[in-house]
């Protein structure tokens, strides 16, 4: 019997080890002789420098060494520039080390390398750097203005990169509009907040000149090419492992932290194991941001509330550097008309430098932005036109009879944007339903009158998943019948050993405990790129399957061999293939492995081992979808907002582990509640950041969600061999807009709109007042 | 965000501990929860020499009641006081507000003498001792004084107690038979910092009449006695509108600042609304 685990909410393989404590997290590797690494980092959002006095630091007992970009040499040469845009003006990528200059509080200055932490703290402090400030560029619009501070003096311009796409004819649907909505829209800055920060631990061998780098990065394999070559080093000599990794959400995924080259430099340099591991101020100050945009938009619409057109006009706040490219105002673009059919669609962007640090994805990466921007709109419209927020999405959605329908815009990783196997009506029938929308509706007048305000907000999302580039995955049956699974792409925390073992155990009827899966390092499998935008299940479960299935055939056809029988005869069931109908003819995968490796015998030509690797890229990715719902109630004398039911139907294709989507969903909408009412980065005018503790960043805990029910949709993906969507994402895309949808409702009798987010308690009571928003 | 060097002492008797602080004035401090202090070391915003550890003085961590006063050792656990039946039985705002303050966790570690000595502007137990005419007893090494609530907040983290005074206990005289309470705190989080909190008593002083005590916190410089809203209950009770008049004179007198957690007009707004219905609680347990 070949046992079904695909679907099936097994529990966590990963669980006993991380509940227990035994799981080794970065802070976790011990070495012998370890030494420890802290950062000196910009205190100003610009200045220039010509001299770093570490005389005092490095007399201090205990200190080791001060490295400054003049030690780096040839490794302090730019980073890899990630992303091309056909826009782009001045691509401008950071470097490990600033050279002479820098442009955010917190870019890397210099590295000092003690005996403990704590010493190398001390260490900073006595650090000199004769810094001369200068101007900086740090409100969005202001910067991507004309005449204002620049970030990279070798420019004319903070415009990095400026970028249109049309869909349809655009001048004809505003000509043909009956109303048109102009008006502009925040999603604020905000940062991934990962419980463990980054850290890098590396260890050199002198007597092979190798490096073993034990680093929290979300692509190991691409570090590894990018450290390598600017050490001047084979890949074969550089291994990176990215171990228990606690939480990555995209800030983990960059070519590369400078700490991710300078740990290995010293390492190397001293000949002694270096760690180093970043604390919270420094995560908020020198790790990556996220989520400002700056939206002017202007909807053509009929007006029984059809949309004909949008106009969007958007500025990408890109911090100092670009190395990522702009590839969060790419996702925000193609995503940006959602599920409904819009005929026409013209978007340009401008992927502007600040002072401020570097941005790059977050868990959705654009999606959110262009997400809030259209299902804002969508109910703005409604209320100009005396529609309902349901009604006007319910008339304007793709239909299943319409797919596939190509809308015509095109997702990162190069992928057209078709909607297919996706029901969007019943998604929205099913949220309604489910938050008892009409119930809210109806009992708001009768509430109103006693000064209870409470109201229902509701968003769709479509999420682009499963893109380019490709993933590999290697499945090796052992002698011992244990079955190795192999691949690149590392865990955060998703539970991909359960999942990637649900799979090859399911394929090879073997049973769960016989597999082991390895990821995340370079010297078990080093092709293909790493975890991001929702794709590990579709790219790399795809590459699993397709491994998977070529072991089973090999063992059909070895066993065919021993048992003399027909492979068309012959099935798998509980780590053996046996004669269909007679079990007790049967040989082991055990055994057939055995007999794959003939030490003495090995034919020409032929490859030893019941093995096989398989390497999975999907040209047209995979759309995830569906409808958050929730209900608040506002507190008018205090703009405080109680979120009473929150909803949400997803669809994300087969569920390979429901309990597995449970919990990226639960997360994922946690990060956007925190996003739509918590989570927000500030700086001052001169670029100092206001924001660098979780007493000033407001990360939303347990007390603060509500409880979240969710409806499955599983409609099956015809793109992927599993029918698997991707779901990493989708929970934080669409909380914003309903949250803000929700408010809007609520105060409804005050013309509330949300054009910002997050929103917060004073500008919630701004809008009942009538308050200029703060 | 790992501290500065510093020496370490951890007496068990206060004499030692006094004396200690006495040796190293102004660079010692005294190590109590450690729920705020040991952030802000290791952000190195303080940088004492010697830390006098508390931890040990096991004579600090008691809680009675004596002659229907309640007397709580300065060390006393946060999460002690608040599981304590007398405390909440003879002062139940006391009991609510430690609620309020952060989560389990830290209560379980923050002591309500470390608290007070912190003196954070938005904490709530300098409000609620404020409210509740408490005593302060330090000693330091010209021996014991007794610091009245109202002259012991002296400031943003500044208190009465000198460099090398301890605040070794709180002494809250009993409230009489009827007393109404209400304790209300906005804050964006649960267990965050207040945005306001308010904490209203009211006692009945015979003859039908109350005596009222209004205190806000989080306007800035720490609690505040809000007198003309208690003007208003005393004068005119708790009907009608009186309390949300007690509320609008309590924001009329308040001067918060902008910060970057709310604007000025908008804490006026909390301070009006959280008086009002901190008002209306107490007047609904008033008598009772």
């Amino acid at each position: 019997m070949t046992t079904r685990l695909i679907g099936e909410p097994v529990e966590r393989r990963e669980d006993e080890r991380l509940l227990t404590g035994r799981a080794r997290f970065i802070d976790d590797v011990h070495l012998s002789d370890m030494l420890h690494a802290a950062v000196l980092r910009s205190p100003h959002a610009k200045a220039r420098f010509t001299r770093i006095d570490a005389r005092a630091a490095l007399a201090l007992p205990g200190v080791q060494a001060v490295i400054t970009h003049e030690d780096l040499g040839a490794a302090n040469m730019p980073m890899p520039l990630l992303n091309e845009d056909p826009g782009f003006i001045h691509p401008r990528t950071h470097r490990a080390l600033a050279p002479g200059q820098v442009r955010f509080v917190g870019e890397a200055v210099a590295l000092v390398v003690a005996d403990s932490r704590y010493l190398a703290e001390d260490a900073l402090d006595l650090i000199e750097v004769d810094y001369a400030p200068g101007a900086a560029a740090v409100d969005l619009v202001a910067a991507a203005a004309p005449g204002g501070p620049l970030v990279h003096d070798d420019t004319d311009s903070n415009v990095a990169c400026r970028t249109a796409d049309n869909t349809g004819d655009i001048e004809s649907a505003f000509a043909a509009a009956d109303f048109v909505l102009r008006e502009e829209l925040r999603p604020e800055r905000g940062a991934a907040q990962p419980m463990e920060t980054r850290g890098v631990v590396a260890r050199y061998d002198a007597s092979l000149d190798t490096i073993t780098i034990w680093d929290t990065t979300q692509a190991p394999v691409s570090a590894r090419g990018v450290i390598a070559d600017k050490l001047g080093l084979s890949e074969a000599a550089v291994t990176v492992i990215a171990p228990d990794v606690g939480g990555g959400f995209g800030v983990k995924i960059f070519l590369v932290y400078p700490e991710e080259l300078l740990i290995p430099f010293a390492a190397r340099l001293l000949d002694r194991p270096v760690k180093w591991i970043e604390d919270r101020r420094e995560h908020f100050i020198g790790s990556n941001h996220e989520r400002l945009m700056v939206h002017r938009i202007e909807v053509a619409a009929t007006r029984d509330g059809r949309i004909l057109g949008i106009k969007d006009r958007f500025l990408y706040d890109s911090g100092a550097y670009c190395p990522y490219g702009p590839i969060n105002a790419q996702c925000a673009q193609a995503i940006l008309p959602g599920p409904y059919k819009i005929p026409a669609v013209h978007t340009e962007y401008e992927a502007v430098y600040t002072n401020t640090p570097v941005v790059s994805p977050y868990r959705g990466a654009g999606q959110p932005h262009g997400n809030f921007v259209t299902e804002a709109a969508m109910n703005h419209v409604a209320r100009a036109l005396g529609l309902d927020a349901a009604e006007i999405r319910r008339r304007n959605l793709v239909r299943p009879e319409d797919c596939p329908w190509d809308s015509g815009r095109i997702f990162q990783g190069n992928t057209p944007f078709i909607h297919r196997d996706s029901d969007y009506p019943l998604q929205l029938a099913k949220a309604v339903d489910a938050l008892d929308y009409a119930g809210v509706k109806r009992g708001q007048p009768a509430e109103r009158e006693q000064g209870i305000f409470r109201g229902a907000g509701i968003a769709f999302f479509v999420e682009g998943t499963g893109i380019s580039p490709y993933e590999g995955v290697e499945v090796r049956v052992e002698p011992t019948g244990h079955v190795h699974v192999a691949t690149g792409f590392p865990s955060q925390g998703q539970g991909h050993h359960t999942t990637l073992t649900q799979i090859v155990a399911e394929t090879l009827a073997v049973a769960p405990e016989q597999v082991v899966v390895e990821s995340g390092r370079s010297d078990r499998f080093a092709w293909g790129v790493g975890t991001f935008a929702s794709r590990a299940a579709v790219v790399g479960g795809s590459a699993a399957l397709g491994a998977a299935k070529a072991v089973r055939a090999k063992a059909l056809d070895l066993a065919s061999e021993e048992l003399e029988v027909a492979p068309e005869d012959l099935v798998l069931a509980d780590g053996a293939v046996h004669v269909k109908g007679a079990p007790q003819m049967a040989v082991t995968l055990a055994a057939l492995a055995y007999a794959a490796n003939p030490i003495n015998t090995l034919q020409a030509g032929a490859e030893p081992g019941l093995r096989a690797a398989d390497y999975y890229r999907s040209p047209d990715g995979a759309i995830a979808s569906g409808v958050h719902g929730a209900v608040v109630v506002v507190d008018i004398a205090t703009g405080m907002v109680e979120i009473e039911t929150y909803v949400v139907v997803h669809d994300c294709g087969v569920m390979i582990n429901p309990t597995i989507v449970e919990g990226q969903i639960l997360g994922g909408t946690a990060q956007g509640i925190g996003g739509a009412f918590y989570e927000k980065l500030r700086f001052d005018e001169d670029g100092q950041p206001l924001v660098t503790t979780f007493m000033d960043y407001l990360i939303p805990t347990a007390m603060e969600i509500p409880p979240i029910e969710i409806h499955h949709m599983e409609s099956r993906c015809s793109l992927n061999p599993l029918g698997v969507k991707g779901v990493g994402e989708g929970g934080a895309i669409p909380a914003a807009a309903a949250f803000a949808g929700a408010v809007e409702d609520a105060l409804e009798p005050f013309g509330a709109t949300v054009r910002a987010v997050p929103l917060d308690p004073p500008a919630i009571l701004a809008m009942i007042e009538g308050r200029a928003e703060s | 965000m790992k501290p500065p060097p510093f020496a370490y002492e951890c007496p068990t008797e206060v004499a030692d501990a006094v004396a200690l602080l006495a040796a190293h004035g102004a660079d010692a401090r005294p190590l109590a929860g450690g729920q705020s202090l040991v952030p802000l070391l290791n952000f190195r915003l303080a940088r004492p020499a010697v830390l006098v550890d508390l931890n040990r003085i096991t004579a600090l961590g008691q809680i009675a009641v004596e002659n229907g006063a309640l007397r709580i050792g300065a060390m006393a656990r946060q999460a002690a006081v608040e599981a304590d039946p007398d405390v909440g039985r003879g002062w139940p705002l006391l009991t609510e507000a430690i609620g309020h303050i952060a989560h389990p966790q830290i209560r379980n570690r923050g002591t309500i003498g470390g608290s007070l000595a912190h003196n954070d502007p938005a904490a709530e137990l300098p409000a609620v001792m404020l409210a509740l005419d408490t005593e302060m007893t330090a000693r330091g090494s010209k021996g014991t004084r007794t610091i009245q609530a109202q002259d012991f907040c002296a400031g943003t983290m500044e208190t009465a107690l000198a460099p090398d005074e301890l605040l070794t206990e709180i002494r809250i005289p009993a409230l009489p038979e009827g007393t109404g309470w209400g304790f209300r705190e906005a804050a964006r989080r649960q267990g965050d910092f207040a945005l306001i909190a308010v904490a209203v008593l009211l006692r009945p002083s015979g003859a039908g009449g109350i005596d009222a005590r209004v205190v806000v916190t989080g306007t800035g410089e720490g609690p505040v006695r809000m007198r003309g809203a208690e003007v208003v209950l005393t004068e005119r009770g708790t009907e009608g509108d009186a309390c949300e008049v007690a509320g609008n004179a309590a924001a009329e007198a308040s001067e918060p600042a902008d910060d970057p957690h709310a604007p000025a007009w908008y804490r006026q707004r909390l301070v009006a609304a959280l008086t009002q219905r901190a008002c209306r609680d107490a007047a609904m347990r008033l008598g009772r």
